[in-house]
């Protein structure tokens, strides 16, 4: 299987998959209001400025995992609608390709979805991010997104598989993503400088979420095939 | 076991749970054969098919697909075997030309061979670029073989293709598969029709209790 | 490699696991008389050090299982053979391991809530437990997916190196998140406590004597499971009957 086979599959099926989720809409169109009005009711519950900037990056990686949830669902159900996740097991197309395109789609909408969610925090926490702090965010939400899709893509492969499965994607993935959650948050602190942190604190958290990712990333290029293909 | 026979099934067990869809079956299809498999519903049609596919893992017996055994050497079994279920495993979101472009991406089609798959199925221009979702059943069927024309598989299993279609898209569709066995295709057509099968076929076989009994001779 | 013979699992009333379940029996009674009386009082901490005879070995058993799920699951992927039995003892171990993560979060709170005054303290060790605790559920839930045995076998076996991966992640993880905020004014557990020589003594046998503990449960556990496979592969003869009966000659 040759490595550039691999590379073409996976670009196949992540621009497949990024032209189904710009078609259908339902990331714009329900989705991001979804994340949108989460991050507006944290600020009626929590009702103070001072706690709102304090945990506002804690919120932004909250409603990214909850989101991915969602992304992830839509990514495998896009597979099974007309059993076509069939006709990619058939066709002797190279597991790795199709793993790594999911991830690759996952990534990129992931990001988007940060990106937002980073935004309003900004706007309606009122966060300040100088230069550093936003290349600091830039690297972290990337590199996060990269640990929770490398996880999520596999085990919701594992659910597309079966019907009734579907449940079992938050029991599993995210108790294994907690680390992400932790870094994430960290980095994304030392980033909006919350409770005092500073930016070139955030770096080495950027370390443990590229460790995290790449192992996974790994894990998954080796474990989805088999784990998918029944 | 060679080369001599594309399908070849001894005494096949296939479970789905603990009940055997297929209960030692045994079936020899050779090369450039249109073979229609007959029987009422649960008699086992499909997991004939799908254990052709090397979807199903079987409990008991032995399956070879083009020399291949099935439960061992699944991916090269895949390779060469199109299987078009109920379902024709398109995404509904896209295209038809987009879906066929994407296979033709996958498999490493070239762009002639996807435009003359295309019209081998009778898709234009207009259909091409109309969603699939949109499209009307015979025009997905069209476009699912049009998948399977892209993928050069070798053997082509279908379940019930006929279902859902008028008359006239029923005699397409015969055509189409007519057509791909003079293109040196394998062709099984999974059918409860009795009289429409009879004319397509070169070989009739027919499953009972998850078992397979010959009936209409070679033609 | 998948097809599937029906065959009965060796049986476990032989001397070996009769010796090794008196022997478990016999050292928990020890334990429990080490534990409750000939041990003393923590200077600090008083009689609440007792559940630490209980919560550490079941901590340990608990990893311990955990990695011999993951050391069978790798046998069973890589093996030649794809062996069924790794992956029953897998299954049988996670469950033992599952079960034995739950007395240590149960002990563990009580612990705090004699130390510390409060049950649940964002302690890095407590805190990798309990996700791990969820991990295992969810290994578990794979386990009970359905399909065939082979299916089940592969995909759990997957699932649990995955899980093993997790173990090291999150504890380092939930480590540098700790070491962030003011450590805990409290006791670390079974950190401070000046121990002596019986004490010390009474911990490693504790752990021995949990191990004796999981080693039965999981022979045994494994057993009940081969049975069950068993059970369902024999009905295979007798459904293949039932639908050889279906045949109806037009």
């Amino acid at each position: 299987m040759s490595a550039s086979r691999v590379v073409g599959v996976a670009r196949a099926v992540a621009s497949k998959d990024l032209r189904i989720e710009w078609r259908s809409r339902v990331m714009t169109n329900q989705v991001l209001p979804f994340a949108a009005i989460v991050m507006v009711l944290f600020a009626f519950a929590l009702d103070n400025d001072g706690i709102l900037q304090r945990v506002a990056p804690g919120l932004v990686w909250m409603a990214t995992l909850f989101t991915s949830l969602v992304v992830v669902q839509r990514s495998f159900a896009v597979e099974s609608a007309d059993s076509a996740i069939d006709a990619l097991r058939l066709a002797g197309v190279p597991s790795h390709g199709v793993y790594l395109g999911k991830v690759a789609a996952l990534v990129a909408q992931l990001v988007v979805f940060e990106a937002v969610l980073a935004m309003l925090a900004l706007i309606l926490y009122r966060v300040n991010v100088d230069l550093h702090g936003a290349v600091l965010l830039v690297t972290t939400c990337v590199l996060g997104s990269v640990g929770i899709a490398a996880l999520a893509a596999v085990y919701g492969g594992l659910s597309v598989a079966g019907r009734g499965r579907e449940t079992l994607l938050p029991l599993l993935l995210l108790p294994a993503v907690a680390p992400v959650l932790i870094g994430a948050t960290r980095a994304t602190e030392s980033a909006f400088g919350s409770d005092g942190a500073r930016t070139v604190e955030g770096w080495p958290w950027v370390g443990l979420l590229a460790v995290f990712g790449a192992i996974f990333l790994f894990g998954g290029t080796l474990g989805f095939g088999p784990l998918t293909d029944e | 076991m060679k080369e001599t026979s594309v399908v070849d099934v001894r005494d096949a067990v296939v479970l789905l749970g603990s009940f055997p869809a297929l209960a030692e079956a045994t079936l020899t299809i050779g090369r450039g054969e249109l073979v229609v498999v007959q029987g009422a519903n649960g008699a086992g049609k499909t997991t004939l098919l799908r254990l052709c596919a090397g979807l199903l893992p079987l409990a008991r017996g032995t399956a070879h697909v083009m020399g291949h055994d099935v439960s061992s050497d699944r991916a090269a079994v895949r390779a060469s075997v199109g299987f078009l279920g109920h379902a024709n495993g398109l995404y509904l979101d896209l295209t038809a030309g987009e879906n066929l472009s994407f296979w033709g991406d996958v498999v490493g089609a070239s762009r002639p061979e996807v435009t003359s798959a295309a019209q081998r199925m009778g898709l234009n221009e207009r259909l091409l670029s109309t969603q699939v979702g949109r499209l009307s059943a015979g025009q997905k069927r069209r476009t699912a073989l049009a998948v399977l024309a892209v993928r050069r598989a070798t053997l082509w299993l279908l379940d019930e293709p006929h279902a859902g279609l008028d008359a006239a898209g029923r005699d397409e569709i015969d055509a189409l598969l007519r057509d791909a066995v003079g293109a040196g295709a394998t062709v099984v057509v999974a059918s409860h029709e009795l009289e429409r099968s009879a004319s397509l076929a070169t070989r009739r076989i027919e499953i009972v209790g998850g078992r397979i009994i010959e009936s209409g001779g070679r033609k | 490699m998948s097809n599937t013979t029906t065959s009965v699992p060796p049986p476990t009333r032989t001397a070996a696991s009769r010796n090794l379940g008196l022997i478990a029996i016999f050292g928990s009674i020890v334990l429990a008389l080490l534990g409750l009386f000939f041990t003393a009082e923590d200077v600090d901490q008083g009689s609440s050090v007792r559940i630490m005879y209980v919560h550490v070995p079941t901590a340990w058993v608990a990893y311990l299982a955990f990695v011999f799920t993951a050391v069978c699951s790798a046998g069973h992927l890589w093996g030649r053979k794809h062996s069924l039995n790794l992956d029953r003892l897998a299954g049988a171990s996670a469950e033992v391991g599952v079960i034995f993560m739950g007395v240590t979060l149960v002990t563990g709170s009580l612990w705090g809530r004699l130390s510390w005054g409060t049950y649940w303290q964002w302690d890095p060790r407590l805190t990798t437990t309990a996700f791990l605790f969820v991990t295992y559920v969810g290994y578990l839930a794979v386990r009970g997916l359905g399909g065939t045995q082979h299916q089940r076998a592969k995909r759990s076996a997957i699932v649990a190196l995955f899980a093993v991966l997790e173990i090291p992640l999150v504890h380092f993880s939930v480590l540098l998140w700790r070491s962030l905020h003011q450590e805990a004014t409290v006791l670390r557990p079974n950190g401070d406590v000046k121990m002596d020589g019986l004490m010390l003594f009474s911990l490693v046998f504790g752990v021995a004597v949990f191990t004796t503990i999981f080693a039965w449960l999981v022979l045994h556990r494994n057993r009940v499971l081969a049975l069950v496979d068993a059970v369902e592969l024999r009905g295979i003869d007798a459904a293949l009957e039932a639908r050889r009966a279906e045949e109806v000659p037009s």
